[in-house]
């Protein structure tokens, strides 16, 4: 024992901090929402990816179906929603798998707190830093598809909530696939079948709006979509990553 | 059972407050199969584990609240920087004391890093980050494994002397390492892979 201390004069020592709360459930979720936010703000690449394959899908079709108003107007609503969904999907591929390869995704599960609140953070942050610049970017795609204008600001509420629900869900299919490795494929799969309602209440909002008539039911029906999958899918996101870390 | 491979049956073994266990054995002898599965990461297709007298499905929150596990990826950022990811680690234990971190990181040798992002540094400086844990943690399980991979030997030195005076202060400690640990008192060993 002597004989270890004399040796190493910087020995490692036992510090005491001066200030323990007993840590709250809200106070963990604050600091995930914060840890995941420093670390997705630095993945930058990540972040453009989403936003300029949004980008180049709109900008492009007109190129290879007609620049006419007459043509894109009536489309427009499907080829920016498609679009944006497909970025949506494209940006979740790799959302847990950084964690897994890391260790980070063990520590979240033996950390001691509730796994589904943990990974609601990274989800919440994932959509305000992936989804929101995508709804903001919206209306000036619109207007090159000669998009109404009272139907953009139905544009941009539509994706806002359907982006939300389209990350939660989305955000299942990332967890059940994050043990296989390369898995853009069988993860598009498993969530494109609940993508569909998303789908088709957010063109139906703004075909709705383009043709003068509220789109309010619409709107609703996106927003119950939103909270019932903020409800349910990170208790299914934390058993899907529990089975991930399982497998490892 | 792992992947249809029977890695152990008939293993038993008690762990006691103030006591080390050194899980030894060959590799693929199960040591990290087995750290994983009483950390709960593992499912077990046989056998019981009990913490503090009770079964461990009944008191799984009590016991994470009260266990530390660093695995052989110890769940380091390398976007954040050592300090960054240490706020997080103590975030977890309510820990709100600034100064605290500091010192830590200063300790583990890691003062002027605090602020880099950690994939400039090297594999034993990012171990270095994981085990600063060990010097703030108030969790009285640790479950380590081969926490000194990639580490100097003076840094080896100074985590075995953490870890008595962790086992002192009443703590346990199970790990797993190909190092001789010979001096550690109260050190109990447990060798897989051996045909009985």
């Amino acid at each position: 024992m002597n004989q270890i201390n004399n040796e190493k004069p910087a020995a490692f020592c036992r510090l005491t901090p001066e200030a323990v709360n007993s840590s709250s459930l809200i106070g963990v979720f604050v600091a995930a929402l914060k840890r995941e936010w420093q670390l997705q703000v630095r993945r930058k690449g990540d972040l453009i990816n989403p936003l300029v394959f949004f980008a180049l899908v709109v900008v492009l079709f007109p190129l290879g179906v007609s620049p006419t108003a007459e043509i894109l107007a009536p489309v427009a609503p499907g080829v920016l929603w498609v679009a944006a969904l497909l970025a949506v999907l494209m940006s979740l591929d790799a959302l847990f798998r950084p964690d897994l390869q890391d260790g980070s995704l063990e520590q979240l599960l033996v950390c001691g707190y509730s796994v589904a609140p943990l990974s609601l953070a990274k989800v919440l942050v994932h959509w305000l830093l992936s989804c929101v610049p995508l709804v903001l970017l919206a209306p000036l795609l619109g207007i090159m598809l000669y998009l109404p204008w009272q139907a953009q600001g139905v544009l941009m509420l539509s994706l806002l909530l359907g982006s939300l629900a389209l990350s939660l869900v989305g955000a299942i299919g990332a967890a059940l696939t994050t043990g296989l490795g390369k898995s853009g494929v069988l993860m598009t799969l498993l969530v494109l079948p609940f993508y569909m309602p998303v789908l088709i209440f957010g063109t139906g909002a703004m075909q709705a709006a383009i043709n003068g008539h509220t789109a309010l039911a619409h709107l609703a029906l996106l927003a119950a979509l939103a909270l019932v999958a903020l409800a349910l899918s990170p208790w299914a996101i934390a058993a899907a990553l529990r089975i991930a870390v399982s497998g490892e | 059972m792992r992947d249809e491979r029977l890695l152990f049956d008939d293993l038993s073994f008690h762990l006691h407050a103030g006591e080390l266990l050194q899980l030894e054995g060959p590799n693929g002898a199960g040591k990290t199969s087995l750290l994983r599965l009483l950390a709960g990461l593992l499912p077990f297709s046989e056998g019981e584990l009990f913490w503090q007298g009770q079964n461990i499905n009944t008191c799984r929150d009590n016991f994470y609240q009260s266990m530390l596990f660093i695995g052989h990826l110890a769940g380091i950022k390398a976007e954040l920087s050592p300090l960054e990811n240490l706020h997080w680690f103590a975030a977890l234990e309510g820990i709100k004391d600034e100064a605290l971190l500091d010192k830590a990181l200063s300790q583990v040798g890691l003062a002027g890093y605090e602020d880099q992002p950690c994939h400039q540094l090297s594999a034993g400086q990012k171990r270095r980050v994981a085990l600063a844990r060990l010097t703030i943690t108030q969790r009285s399980v640790w479950l380590l494994d081969e926490p000194f991979t990639a580490l100097d030997k003076t840094a080896v030195a100074s985590v075995e002397n953490l870890l008595i005076k962790h086992s002192q202060a009443g703590g346990a400690v199970i790990l797993t390492s190909h190092h001789a640990l010979e001096e550690l008192p109260g050190l109990k060993k447990l060798t897989l892979g051996e045909v009985t």
